[in-house]
């Protein structure tokens, strides 16, 4: 049984946890004592109705005010797959929440009311799937059951969406009809849509194939720890120098050559350790500890990869980066904190190219900062070489965070275009 | 773990996720700590603490916040396995608290020591300068821990600020701090009971006895099994008699319920842990019952 992260953007109107309601419910994964607290809180409130919505609402602020204010995380299992929900409010300002959530996401489901068709927000939301590179995205487009199950709705809605996801960088997109208030192709295929020749949502979940997703080529190997256990006990641990990390791309292999930086010096892995034993390969998202042939100074923060495939060691690189402090600004000459991989430096906002308008993909070169939930293009100068690889190769060696220097917020999101 | 596809199972991710950010505290704070009680959860993180070092010894030290109303079999169980790793156990004493006059003992039927905790705690993170601090909890546990970050800012009060969380994107963890915050760090967040019962199993890990079913006296309070116990103030109108139980989490003795169960191997348990409809806190917790965000205002002190 493997794992799937997806990330649900839309805002309550859409039924999006109605539709996490359901899934759950229906996966068994909503408990009785939970159910008879939403219950009864929905009776208190004179709610006609369970409002499966109070399953996610988890803080007393967002229940008082009926919203969900951040990322939450739900867990449900079917016997195919594990699955990770990354619940994000839909609405613009948390535009950084829902990037969040999709940082991590396998999938992303794009919640549309058939009655009011591809919005700005569905746009916006298609946008940042995108620009996250979340491989597979589903629009499900909710509802059906208001528009009398119209295929020709379903199929306006569908042109309309892929017209516009043209435009953005979507490899894989499914469109699904459902209702999630009455089960309409959410766990099986309804007979409410004949018409409808695809699987039902969770079949979809539960088969899409992500194996692919990983990277398996560019061997990326950041150090992240470096472990000498100086065991006075064991002789044969005296002169055990091993490198621990975890695998962000590639296949490691004992015997393999490999090159480490910022040295540039070669060797090869005299072993791949575990806690239970040795292993052959090592590969995404396995952490583990290799050890090399040659005694080279190594310490965290430095990469492992092959002589032949390295990633650009850049001091000065181009990013689109998502603010998110609600405090200071992003401008030129703003100085940070930058964390990528395994690697901290500072770094300094040298240009700030253009704000994009996350609605209309419009370019605001005029722009003179980014304020928060803002989304534009930046050179940023760093004060050591960092080892990176375009963000759309690689999310993790693509991807870093900007912390601000004096409240140590985290403050802004960054993927790597291009390196010099 | 080796496959030809390049697949990895459920657990091994969450084994190499959890893996990855033990690391990363190690690497990155000056003196870690680990909450160790005994539990289940926190006995999954000390083995992944041990594999996330090895052949090292675990370079953080465990900290137990001792209410004085644990199971003796628990408290039996931390010692053992402690030693067992050569690793150095902080106990930090609920009653220690209490004599110093930190805070003042509950009294009544339903008298607990379970929030007293979170003084003692926040006493011994600031006494020891521990800057992070390795708690089992997981979001699937209960609502307010479902928005809680991996890396958990604390102020220096101990205080947990839910509207005012670091975003956290990757697996790229901020871990910068002022002198007295500190940041709790949960490697276990996307873990499932299920998984962590799994992971038991897979790993062959021994575990408290009370876990398995066994005979015991104890009395219903509030629709829960409470063990009969000077700490758990029985009455005269609350009759005691006895049982085949089991517990399904590990807390003071005072506000931990017992399930009726038969379940005496970890098999066992995963089945009926599978079949359940109720859960773990919900069953068997006074603590979370007290009201809708009971959860959420400890944590804002700074419970676990």
């Amino acid at each position: 049984m493997d794992i799937l992260r997806f990330a649900t953007a839309g805002s309550v109107d859409d039924g999006k946890s109605t539709l996490i309601g359901r899934l759950l419910y229906d996966s068994k994964a909503i408990f009785e004592d939970q159910l008879e607290a939403v219950e009864r809180t929905s009776r208190d409130r004179g709610t006609e109705y369970t409002d499966l919505s109070l399953l996610t609402d988890g803080l007393r602020a967002e229940r008082e005010q009926g919203i969900t204010i951040d990322v939450a995380y739900r867990y449900f299992a079917t016997p195919k797959r594990k699955f990770i929900i990354a619940d994000t409010p839909g609405h613009i300002q948390y535009t950084r929440n829902m990037v969040t959530g999709a940082s991590t996401a396998d999938l992303a489901i794009v919640l549309i009311d058939a009655r009011k068709g591809v919005l700005e927000q569905s746009r916006r939301h298609a946008f940042l799937t995108s620009l996250l590179r979340v491989p597979h995205l589903v629009l499900a487009v909710n509802k059906m059951d208001l528009v009398d199950y119209s295929q020709e709705r379903f199929e306006e809605i569908r042109e309309e969406f892929t017209a516009f996801a043209a435009k953005l960088n979507v490899t894989d997109l499914t469109f699904i009809p459902i209702s999630a208030l009455h089960g309409d192709n959410v766990v099986s295929r309804s007979e409410n849509t004949p018409w409808y020749q695809g699987t039902s949502l969770l079949h979809h979940l539960e088969n899409v194939h992500i194996a692919s997703d990983r990277n398996l080529v560019d061997v990326r190997f950041p150090v992240q720890y470096v472990i000498r256990p100086h065991n006075a006990t064991d002789p044969g641990l005296h002169d055990y120098r091993g490198y621990a990390g975890q695998v962000y791309g590639g296949v490691l292999k004992p015997g393999d050559e490999v090159l480490h930086l910022p040295s540039g010096l070669t060797s090869r892995i005299s072993s791949i350790d575990t806690f239970d034993g040795p292993v052959t390969e090592a590969f995404p998202p396995m952490s583990v500890t290799i050890r090399l042939e040659d005694d080279i100074d190594i310490s965290r923060g430095d990469m492992i990869c092959r002589p032949n495939n390295k990633p650009q060691v850049a001091q000065e690189v181009e990013a689109m980066v998502c603010w998110m402090s609600e405090a200071a600004k992003l401008a030129p000459r703003t100085k940070l904190t930058i964390k990528h991989t395994t690697r901290t430096a500072r770094a300094l906002v040298r240009d700030l190219h253009y704000r994009l308008d996350v609605n209309t993909l419009h370019r605001d070169e005029s722009a003179s900062a980014l304020s928060l939930n803002e989304i534009g293009r930046v050179s940023l100068r760093i004060t050591q070489p960092m080892f990176v690889d375009d963000y759309a190769r690689n999310r993790l060696t693509g991807g870093f965070i900007l912390i601000d220097e004096a409240t140590h917020s985290t403050v802004g999101a960054g993927m790597i275009l291009e390196s010099r | 773990m080796l496959q030809c596809d390049y697949t990895t199972s459920q657990l091994d991710v969450l084994e190499a996720e959890a893996i990855h950010i033990m690391r990363e505290v190690a690497a990155e704070f000056e003196r870690p700590v680990l909450l160790f009680s005994g539990g289940k959860d926190s006995i999954v993180m000390l083995r992944i603490a041990e594999k996330a070092f090895w052949p090292a010894p675990i370079p953080f030290p465990l900290m137990h916040v001792d209410t004085g109303h644990n199971f003796s079999e628990v408290i039996d169980y931390r010692d053992r396995r402690a030693a067992e790793l050569g690793a150095r156990l902080v106990v930090a004493s609920v009653q220690d608290s209490i004599d110093a006059g930190r805070v003042v003992e509950e009294t009544g039927r339903r008298a607990s020591r379970n929030r007293l905790q979170t003084t003692t705690l926040l006493d011994a993170i600031e006494e020891h300068e521990f800057d992070a601090v390795f708690g089992g909890a997981r979001r699937d546990e209960e609502k307010a821990r479902a928005k809680e970050r991996v890396f958990s800012f604390r102020d220096e009060f101990g205080q947990w600020d839910p509207k005012n969380q670091r975003p956290e994107l990757w697996n790229l963890y901020n871990a910068k701090i002022r002198k007295g915050e500190h940041i709790r760090v949960f490697p276990l967040s996307n873990w499932t009971e299920l998984d962590v019962w799994d992971y038991i199993r897979r790993e062959g890990i021994e575990i408290p006895s009370i876990y398995y079913a066994h005979t015991r006296k104890v009395f219903e309070r509030d629709g829960m099994l409470l063990a009969d116990h000077p700490v758990t103030n029985r009455g005269d109108d609350e009759p005691v008699f006895e049982t085949v139980v089991r517990y399904r989490t590990v807390g003071d003795i005072s506000c931990t319920g017992a399930v009726q169960s038969a379940a005496a191997t970890v098999e066992e348990i995963i089945t009926e842990i599978a079949a359940t409809r109720i859960t773990e806190r919900g069953a068997t917790r006074a603590d979370d019952r007290s009201s809708e965000a009971a959860m959420e205002d400890r944590k804002r002190e700074g419970y676990f």
